[in-house]
């Protein structure tokens, strides 16, 4: 069992719905999010080309965040899901550093927060909110494991790349290209 | 055509801003903690060597300052804390590999032993200091007895002290500019010098001052080594890591870096010690305090140089 997602560049029209589907599911706090759109231009004018990916928490197979962490707040599930215990969490900020990603902020109530791959919404055999609610179909997730998950699918007959590869933090977002 | 990056990367007012999350107490704790381990480093070693009468400041009193550093350290590591009224968790589990939970823990035995070391000294340095309660004047009686024992404790957790401020910063791999192993003796040899700083200032024994100083400019030549090394290994190593150290060699922190950390934190000092053991007269608190200022901002300048350098964005 290990949960995985595959973001679709090519469909991906960054329209963001993503972002509000999971700040209205986590009650994330006005002006903070879990999950964002990159927007990325590369190329010489007038050769450009343009890649938006929705991003979020990668709940790497070698999580530095779950390394570092002082008190054991930050830590693995089943599944793979890293997760962060609020009443255990000081509030250090050493995962904050210890992400490639960016992906955790400081809550304002002083905790660490982050993606949790909708993990209240897996254990109902629901799936995450931002994938269910992506209009353009553009997110999969699932068992990277099952060869028939979601994921799986998504992958076979697609190039795909993960960002920062040479952290050697072994992502788990596999972004379709 | 040479391909060029027009727009890349993120914008989440609320949270990018503030992803350099440590400020001014980590830095400032860092100082603290190598100063601290310096002065320790040196009490125990002139302990063992049986020079406490020859060497009074170093192994009596300078240590005085050193569970007022350590305090003072501390409370700066709480104030970095977003989730204060738990900071006590740091305490119910040891985590080898959280740098932060290991140098937790070295300090919860640190600093009830320097309190213990210039509590057996109190007497000395008031003669009249009376511990009122036997159990106390017993329990530091005891521990006066043992003070060659503690100075092999003291010495011992100084090196993991002052290692440890450096290994918190070179254990994130995502800061390209802290992932160097270097960053632990590097951090060790500046905490070891500015505790010698501090214990010089303090002296008033001629040849006192004279041994410190001399051991002061072969560590001050040791961490110019060091950081001449560290530039080295940014600029043989990954992308990311050259871009680190171009941050140092041209970028934002060149002046900063190189003027008060190297030319005025190191070279000059050493140059003024060296001339001091020559036979000129120089203010002593000159160099002492060029050394202490230079080891400051070293820290302030690593600490908030490494929360830029990413991998992405």
């Amino acid at each position: 069992m290990r949960y995985a997602m595959a973001i679709d560049t090519k469909k991906c029209v960054g329209c963001s719905d993503c972002v509000v589907a999971c700040q209205t599911e986590n009650n994330v706090p006005h002006g903070y999010c879990r999950d964002w759109i990159v927007e990325n231009v590369s190329g010489a004018y007038p050769i450009v080309e343009i890649e938006l990916r929705s991003e979020r928490c990668n709940h790497c197979e070698n999580a530095p965040c779950v390394r570092c962490c002082p008190t054991g707040a930050s830590h693995t599930v089943e599944g793979g899901i890293v997760m962060v215990t609020h009443d255990e969490c000081i509030g250090c900020g050493a995962c904050i550093q210890s992400c490639p990603y960016d992906a955790r902020y400081s809550h304002p109530d002083g905790y660490v927060d982050k993606c949790t791959f909708c993990q209240h919404r897996l254990e109902k055999g629901q799936n995450t909110a931002c994938v269910d609610v992506c209009p353009t179909k553009c997110l999969h997730f699932g068992d990277i494991e099952d060869p028939y998950s979601d994921v799986s699918l998504a992958l076979k007959n697609r190039s795909w790349k993960v960002l920062a590869p040479e952290a050697g933090t072994k992502p788990q977002l596999y972004f379709l290209t | 055509m040479k391909e060029e990056l027009f727009i890349s990367g993120r914008d989440i007012p609320n949270i990018d801003p503030f992803l350099n999350i440590w400020h001014w107490q980590i830095p400032l704790y860092l100082f603290l903690g190598g100063l601290a381990a310096g002065i320790m480093f040196f009490a125990g070693l002139f302990t063992i060597m049986g020079k406490e009468k020859e060497m009074a400041t170093t192994v009596k009193w300078a240590p005085f300052l050193v569970p007022i550093a350590l305090v003072l350290g501390l409370f700066a590591l709480f104030l970095d804390l977003k989730h204060e009224m738990y900071f006590w968790r740091l305490y119910t589990t040891v985590r080898m590999g959280s740098p932060m939970s290991w140098g937790a823990w070295t300090l919860m035995l640190v600093t009830p032993l320097s309190m213990i070391w210039s509590a057996t000294y109190l007497k000395e340095a008031v003669p009249n200091w009376n511990w009122k309660f036997k159990m106390i004047e017993q329990t530091i009686g005891f521990f006066t007895k043992k003070r060659r024992e503690m100075a092999w404790a003291m010495m011992f957790l100084a090196v993991v002290l002052g290692v440890y401020t450096g290994i918190l910063l070179s254990a994130f791999n995502a800061r390209p500019l802290w992932n160097t192993s270097i960053l632990g003796p590097l951090f060790l040899v500046s905490g070891l010098s500015t505790g010698l700083a501090t214990i010089i200032w303090m002296s008033k024994n001629k040849t006192e001052r004279r041994i410190m100083s001399q051991i002061d400019i072969v560590l001050i030549a040791v961490e110019l080594f060091l950081i001449v090394h560290l530039f080295m290994g940014f600029l043989s190593a990954t992308a990311v890591q050259v871009e680190a150290a171009e941050l140092f060699l041209g970028g934002q922190f060149t002046v900063t870096f190189w003027v008060f950390v190297v030319i005025l934190g190191l070279a000059f000092p050493a140059v003024l010690e060296i001339l001091e053991l020559r036979g000129f007269h120089i203010p002593i608190w000159i160099p002492a305090l060029l050394i202490l200022f230079g080891g400051l901002v070293f820290r302030f300048v690593m600490v908030e140089a490494g929360q830029i350098t990413r991998y992405l964005y």
